[in-house]
């Protein structure tokens, strides 16, 4: 069986096709196109030439099409969003804090009705279902139904109520996207992310059915997935009702992509694109978490993301002298690099021209046009270039200990030998398409979400059951009994007394059995 | 009087952060009930004491709570005015102005928000001009000003008024009430005249949070000089930069203690060791203190000037620390008891900024 890995980046569209043992039979790179599926549809056939397409029966794909719709606005559908928490939170408005032209764009209609749960699960106020029923129609106007309601992550009995009575008023395919679905404490950030979610219900058909018929049209009878942001699949099914969960796979997908290519589990990544560096961390296989607000297109909202610190460092930065010393960036000729860097016969000085100089990026261009460049400008460039990953490096360790460093990305040929704080520097073979690569291994999952009430059991044997059933869910979706495991245990105490209940989220992962 | 505008709550909201000291609440909610609450009922008018009738009743408004239940249940608005009503039908007279108690956090924000529903002026003072985490750790405690009598609402329609011989167990029935209301309320407290207000609450200091809020952005936008003007604004200086190497934290009787180190990158050895009890508290430098409160000790990014809270304090932050004196109005007998060192549990004599 083989596996088709597929990441569509700001600057480039990546694909690789691994086989069994894990390794790369064949890779593509090339600058992501206007409509991103003509890329996908490009790459899919550059890849797939080298085997036998019937091998070829998982696809599984990593893109920027959620983000960016929300960065620029495009192809976003109206929503009309229902809180249950009234009387409380009136004082904010669903999408206050949304900036202006964004808000307007979505949010069709907003109302506040009495629902929701105390912290200790008692009710804010029963559930106002006259006033659902009246506002399913604002709902069919927009043609999306956002709902967030005071602290479902532990009570959701709300939320599913609206989700019926939706359905009765306007019919099963009527889209609801319910809250606790969606996100975790905090109920504006939570609500946001929902409202997102509904809003990309239509760019996620787009990109399912684009890379369905890209994979038909290339005679591929693949299961396709879409990766998510911690890194494991969803079936293209899910994706089209949860498009908000794929929302920052990029990198997800780059730094675990990068820990298999080096065979580590534990390091710190730095992925150097063509504008920008992320620099983030590997615990056990897996990114580590943010735990600060994250921003999408203005919107604050509390996804698990991977924990990273972006700078303007990439292949294609633009260096600038001043008098006697330099400028980096951070504009950037992106992927342009291949026309405007001078080493490629363009005008532009850029770090590319500068690792070529300097000698750590070799295979590139003509390197006799950068021969008369000043060695002091390649020095501080150089220098400018080192203290920030160094920096950077620094600031993502949770300890002294010196951990080894992972250069990935296209602009890796950056990153020195030696960076102070590591270990050692590494540039895995494929290193260039590590993030295609890290889609190709994601992983099946399944979830348990359930509340479950320690008075009568023990935490322990409620844990338990929760786990053995997390796992069985991974493997129905397709994980290798063999190697499906616990991936995270979340517990969300419902009541602060004595024998409460407490909402137990567990996920669990595996790599894809045949 | 003056008006207080949309376009300076983000200042306010920045200042209010870095007065919070680290704790204090997040104003993130609070910001935005606030430009919701002048959206639609018009721009906060800003009072001075003189500006008002000298007999006139001012009280405080906060919101009361647990933090993590504040994240899930946001504020109805009606729970404040709810407080202010009851405290005023049971004293028999109507405020003529609204005053924070706490000039730090969630808490500055808060009252203006409910000032400018209710079309009552905010005056201009407060009884902390940082974040403190306790109600009784006042000026007003200084000036023998009582708590009491205290209001807790809820927005359901549900609220206690009661009365104390102390400030301090004015402090523990407010905690008890919050408990039986669902951890989100409002309280209303620390009423007196506007005469007392202008004899004993700190003179300025919403202004003071807007301009200071006004100073970091400036250094926030990377304005040339920016960092020298805010720091003299301040009577502020940098009393360490350097690198985050152990954050240490344990959650004890409700307050999140711990403390966080901070190793110079200069080449000596110097390290400088903060404690945390919900706020930053003391300072030390190669175990000498060098602050405590009442002083005001913020961390700060050190590239992006963004104050960091104690729950966002991480390994590998490059941070400047920043003292700041207390405002002058908390050198009167009693502060140390109040909140001194060792009001807070440290064997510790209270260190002055510059000290």
């Amino acid at each position: 069986m083989l596996r088709l890995g597929m990441d569509v980046g700001g600057t480039n569209t990546d694909a690789v096709l691994v086989d069994d043992e894990g390794q790369v039979m064949a890779s593509h790179k090339a600058p992501t196109t206007p409509d991103p599926l003509d890329g996908i549809s490009a790459a899919i056939s550059a890849v797939s030439v080298v085997a036998d397409v019937s091998q070829i029966r998982r696809a599984m794909l990593g893109t920027t099409h959620s983000a960016n719709a929300i960065i620029q606005r495009k192809g976003l559908g109206r929503v009309a969003v229902l809180r249950l928490a009234a009387p409380s939170s009136l004082a904010v408005s669903p999408g206050a804090d949304w900036p202006d032209d964004l808000r307007q764009s979505v949010i069709s209609d907003v109302a506040i009705i009495e629902g929701g749960y105390e912290y200790d699960g008692r009710v804010i106020a029963e559930l106002d279902e006259a006033a659902v029923r009246r506002f399913s129609e604002a709902a069919a106007r927009s043609g999306a139904l956002a709902v967030s309601c005071a602290f479902s992550p532990a009570n959701f009995e709300h939320e599913l109520r609206v989700a019926e009575i939706i359905a009765s008023e306007l019919g099963d395919d009527f889209p609801v996207s319910l809250s606790h679905r969606v996100g975790t404490l905090g109920l504006l950030e939570r609500e946001n992310a929902t409202i997102l979610n509904s809003a990309l219900l239509q760019v996620s058909r787009a990109v399912v059915d684009g890379l369905n018929n890209a994979l038909r049209e290339n005679g591929i009878e693949a299961l396709s997935y879409i990766t998510q942001n911690d890194g494991t699949l969803m079936t293209s099914q899910q994706a089209l009702e949860m498009p908000v969960l794929s929302l920052g796979s990029g990198p997800t997908n780059s730094m675990r992509g990068a820990c298999s290519l080096a065979g580590l589990s534990d390091a710190i990544v730095v992925d150097v694109g063509g504008t920008s560096t992320d620099v983030g961390i590997l615990v056990d296989g897996f990114p580590r978490e943010s735990a600060a607000a994250v921003y999408v297109g203005g919107v604050r909202t509390n996804f698990r993301m991977p924990d990273l610190i972006s700078m303007g460092l990439g292949g294609g930065t633009i260096v600038r002298t001043e008098g006697t010393g330099v400028a980096v960036g951070p504009d950037s000729v992106g992927y342009r690099v291949t026309e405007e860097a001078l080493v490629s016969g363009g005008e532009i000085l850029t770090l590319s021209d500068v690792s070529v100089a300097g000698g750590r990026l070799t295979g590139f261009g003509d390197p006799a046009r950068v021969e008369e460049l000043d060695s002091s400008t390649i020095e501080q460039s150089l220098l400018w270039v080192d203290e920030h990953l160094a920096s950077h490096c620094e600031r993502m360790k949770a300890s002294r200990q010196a951990m080894p460093l992972l250069a990935v990305g296209g602009g890796a040929h950056l990153v020195p030998g030696r960076v102070p704080g590591t270990s050692e520097v590494i540039r895995p073979h494929h290193y260039e398409v590590a993030n295609a690569f890290g889609a190709a291994i994601s992983e099946a999952s399944g979830t348990v979400d359930r509340v479950y009430q320690y008075g009568s059991s023990s935490r322990e044997e409620c844990l338990e059951s929760a786990r053995a059933e997390a796992l069985e869910a991974a493997v129905a979706a397709g994980a290798d009994p063999g190697q499906a495991r616990v991936t995270s245990v979340v517990e969300v105490p419902m009541t602060y007394v004595p024998g409460g209940g407490c909402r137990v989220q567990v996920k669990a992962a595996g790599p894809l059995g045949d | 009087m003056r008006t207080l505008t949309i376009d300076q709550v983000d200042d306010l909201a920045l200042g209010a952060t870095l007065l919070g000291t680290g704790g204090g609440g997040d104003p993130y909610v609070a910001r935005l009930m606030l430009r919701q609450a002048i959206n639609t009922y018009g721009p906060v008018t800003i009072a001075d004491p003189h500006e008002l009738p000298a007999d006139g009743l001012v009280m405080t408004v906060a919101v009361v709570g647990a933090p993590t239940v504040l994240l899930e249940k946001i504020p109805a608005g009606t729970e404040f005015i709810a407080s202010i009503e009851a405290l005023a039908s049971y004293l028999g007279r109507d405020p003529v102005a609204l005053m924070p108690i706490e000039v730090g956090g969630l808490n500055t924000l808060l009252p203006l928000a409910v000032a400018t529903e209710m079309g009552l002026p905010v005056i201009d003072a407060d009884g902390m001009r940082r974040a403190f985490p306790q109600i009784e750790m006042t000026v007003f405690t200084l000036a023998g000003i009582k708590c009491s009598p205290m209001s807790v609402a809820d927005e359901k329609g549900n609220l206690c008024v009661f009365e104390t011989n102390t400030n301090q167990l004015g402090e523990t029935l407010v905690r008890g009430a919050v408990m039986s209301l669902t951890l989100a309320n409002a309280f209303s407290s620390y009423s007196m005249t506007v005469a007392e207000v202008e004899a004993h609450a700190i003179a300025g200091s919403v202004t003071y949070c807007t301009e200071l809020g006004a100073r970091l952005s400036a250094v926030q936008r990377g304005e040339s000089g920016a960092y020298d003007r805010f720091l003299e604004f301040a009577e502020g200086r940098v009393i360490f930069s350097g690198v985050i190497t152990d954050v240490h934290r344990e959650t004890t009787q409700g307050f999140s203690k711990g403390t966080v180190t901070i190793e110079a990158r200069d080449g000596t050895e110097r390290s400088m060791k903060v404690a945390i009890q919900n706020e930053f508290l003391v300072a030390w430098e190669n175990d000498r203190p060098v602050v405590t409160v009442p002083d005001l000790i913020c961390i700060l990014d050190a590239e992006t000037a963004t104050p960091i809270t104690t729950e966002t304090l991480r390994y590998g932050q490059r941070v400047n620390v920043v003292a700041m004196p207390c405002a002058p109005e908390w050198h009167r007998d009693g502060m140390l008891e109040v909140v001194g060192p060792k009001a807070f549990g440290f064997d510790l004599d209270y260190v002055r900024v510059g000290a």
